[in-house]
């Protein structure tokens, strides 16, 4: 959904794998290194890609916005698959490609570089989304300067259970005050 | 503007249960990297600083803990205990809790591990934290890569500011696991020697395990006599690579930049620097072409790798404490592990301890993801 508006809906019962590579299709989204990305990273990437083509963000203008991501379950998802690599020692293969997305903070990386953001990054975990933190912290990043505009929300992926949820804050004034109740309420 | 303080801290390490069992060892150049011979670590031996896990158990029974806990989070627990008795604040409504780790508890996600798998979620080492010393509000817990004890520096202060608490509490720590050694030994980029940051002669990183917390406040009423004052701070993304450092270093220098304005300050107001320093050729380079963009190339500079590894989602925390400490004891460390120059671009290595009157410093951090966080720390006059 975009701004309200279902841009793709998975037919019931289909893998996170199957939906994800169909949103990608149906989004047109051309970006070779997609393919590499873990779960994370893809939804993660999506999710920003289409808010920041919607936006009109475009890398030439390498606008300041920063990113301040949360989730719930960190990189766990590739973390398990890690793990599963390097359990046995009679059958150990650890790959440094898989390894490199043991950390949540790589998809912040990975929409960065597609969108040429040199900017304020983090990422918190929460028990369940914490729109006090993000809001209060995204506040900061704008009124000290830190960033023009900052891209906030929550990326999980857990398995089959996943779920994105983004919102670009910015300095200028729109029909959607920042308030932690219009971002609960959107949530 | 309110100002805002690191004050008192701990740091739970093979050299012992405090800062100052850390501190007087670097001081004398003298390092807790050991060989560590360990085939559920890892089949050959390879250097790491562990903490003394018997030693542990016997502080952490003291504490009287009513719930079982990990290793991690007994490390952690035994560090902020000490800083939050040291502070004497009462926890409150407006008291901060940031948890600062890459991996948390991964072990629970071994085979045989003792944990149930939950214990893997970051949410759970947080709550874990958070339960045992009673924070009122749920903690942030913050998983930035390398750059994340940075980072949460500048997270609490950036919270205080927008008045969400009085005092923020920050704990950082990662064990030394399969997990993390086999993920870097991939890389290629594990030494079997201790570190050699900056040199000709590096042989790659060492993974190190501690536990480092502090106090981050804006109330000057009692504070730390190491205690600093946060003038700035900023991070910045490489867009680059994800796992390379920027062949430019721009995200260090965008970094370093924004800290410097917010500080209004010059690069030649800086003292020292607390640089990242990993040992890697790739980093090391990175750094000196930043630190040359940045005209601080004659800035006395070192990397506490030498000493403690590259202890993860603590290293920046544990690394600003020992700059702390160096500016109150008016010291600058040598660079243990460095001989000859191995980078393109002069940088101003400390060779060996020596005195200096230090009233600024800056601490580095870079890390996966192409993250790079700077912060400036100016010596409060008591």
């Amino acid at each position: 959904m975009l701004n309200g508006e279902l841009l793709y809906k998975a037919p019931e019962e289909e893998s996170f794998v199957d939906f994800i590579k169909m949103a990608y299709k149906n989004l047109e989204t051309d970006y070779s290194k997609f393919f590499k990305m873990d779960s994370l990273s893809k939804l993660a990437f999506l999710g920003a890609d289409v808010l920041l083509k919607h936006e009109n963000v475009v890398p030439e203008k390498e606008e300041n916005i920063a990113l301040v991501f949360s989730n719930n379950a960190s990189s766990l998802d590739t973390d398990r698959k890690y793990q599963k690599s390097i359990e046995d020692n009679a059958n150990f293969y650890p790959s440094p490609a898989v390894f490199v997305y043991t950390l949540p903070n790589i998809c912040m990386g990975e929409i960065s570089i597609k969108h040429k953001l040199y900017s304020e990054n983090s990422f918190f975990i929460f028990e369940n989304f914490n729109p006090e933190y993000l809001y209060a912290y995204s506040k900061g990043l704008i009124e000290e300067n830190k960033a023009e505009k900052v891209l906030c929300g929550w990326v999980n992926v857990d398995e089959e259970e996943y779920t994105a949820f983004l919102y670009l804050v910015t300095k200028e004034k729109t029909e959607i005050p920042h308030t932690i109740k219009e971002i609960n309420s959107r949530f | 503007m309110r100002k805002i303080y690191l004050s008192y801290n701990n740091i739970v390490s093979s050299y012992g249960f405090n800062s100052a069992a850390a501190v007087n060892k670097i001081k004398d150049e003298i390092t807790s990297l050991k060989l560590v011979n360990n085939k559920a670590l890892m089949p050959e031996s390879f250097y790491s600083s562990l903490v003394d896990k018997e030693k542990l158990e016997e502080e952490f029974t003291g504490l009287n803990s009513k719930n079982a806990h990990t290793t991690l989070e007994k490390m952690m627990i035994l560090s902020l205990s000490k800083v939050i008795s040291a502070s004497k604040i009462k926890i409150t409504e407006r008291t901060g809790l940031i948890i600062s780790t890459t991996k948390g508890n991964i072990d629970a996600l071994e085979i045989n591990t003792l944990h149930n798998e939950g214990k893997a979620y970051l949410s759970e080492l947080g709550k874990a934290v958070q339960t045992h010393f009673g924070f009122l509000k749920e903690p942030l817990v913050l998983s930035n890569a390398c750059v994340s004890g940075v980072l949460a520096t500048s997270i609490a202060k950036r919270l205080i500011k927008q008045d969400l608490f009085d005092s923020v509490f920050i704990v950082s720590g990662d064990l030394v696991t399969k997990f993390t050694v086999s993920g870097f030994n991939s890389f290629q980029a594990l030494s079997n020697e201790p570190c050699k940051p900056y040199s000709k002669n590096r042989t790659g990183i060492n993974i190190g395990e501690v536990a480092a917390s502090i106090l981050v406040t804006k109330d000057i009423s009692n504070l730390a006599p190491e205690a600093v004052e946060i003038l700035g701070d900023g991070t910045a993304n490489d867009a680059n690579h994800i796992s390379g450092p920027s062949r430019t270093g721009e995200g260090l220098v965008r970094s370093v930049n924004s800290a410097l304005k917010e500080a209004n300050i010059l690069a030649s107001d800086i003292d020292y620097i607390s640089a990242h320093g990993t040992a890697t050729i790739f980093n090391d380079e990175m750094e000196a072409i930043a630190f040359n963009r940045l005209q601080m190339n004659k800035t006395p500079l070192n990397s506490l790798k030498g000493y403690f590894g590259h202890t993860l989602g603590a290293s920046g925390l544990l690394e600003t404490i020992i700059g702390m400490h160096s500016m109150h004891k008016n010291t600058l460390f040598a660079s243990l592990g460095f001989d000859e120059i191995g980078v393109s671009k002069t940088i101003n290595i400390i060779k060996s301890t020596a005195a200096k009157n230090l009233t600024i410093f800056l601490k580095t951090a870079s890390g996966f993801g192409g993250c790079n966080t700077a912060a400036i720390f100016k010596k409060v006059k008591h």
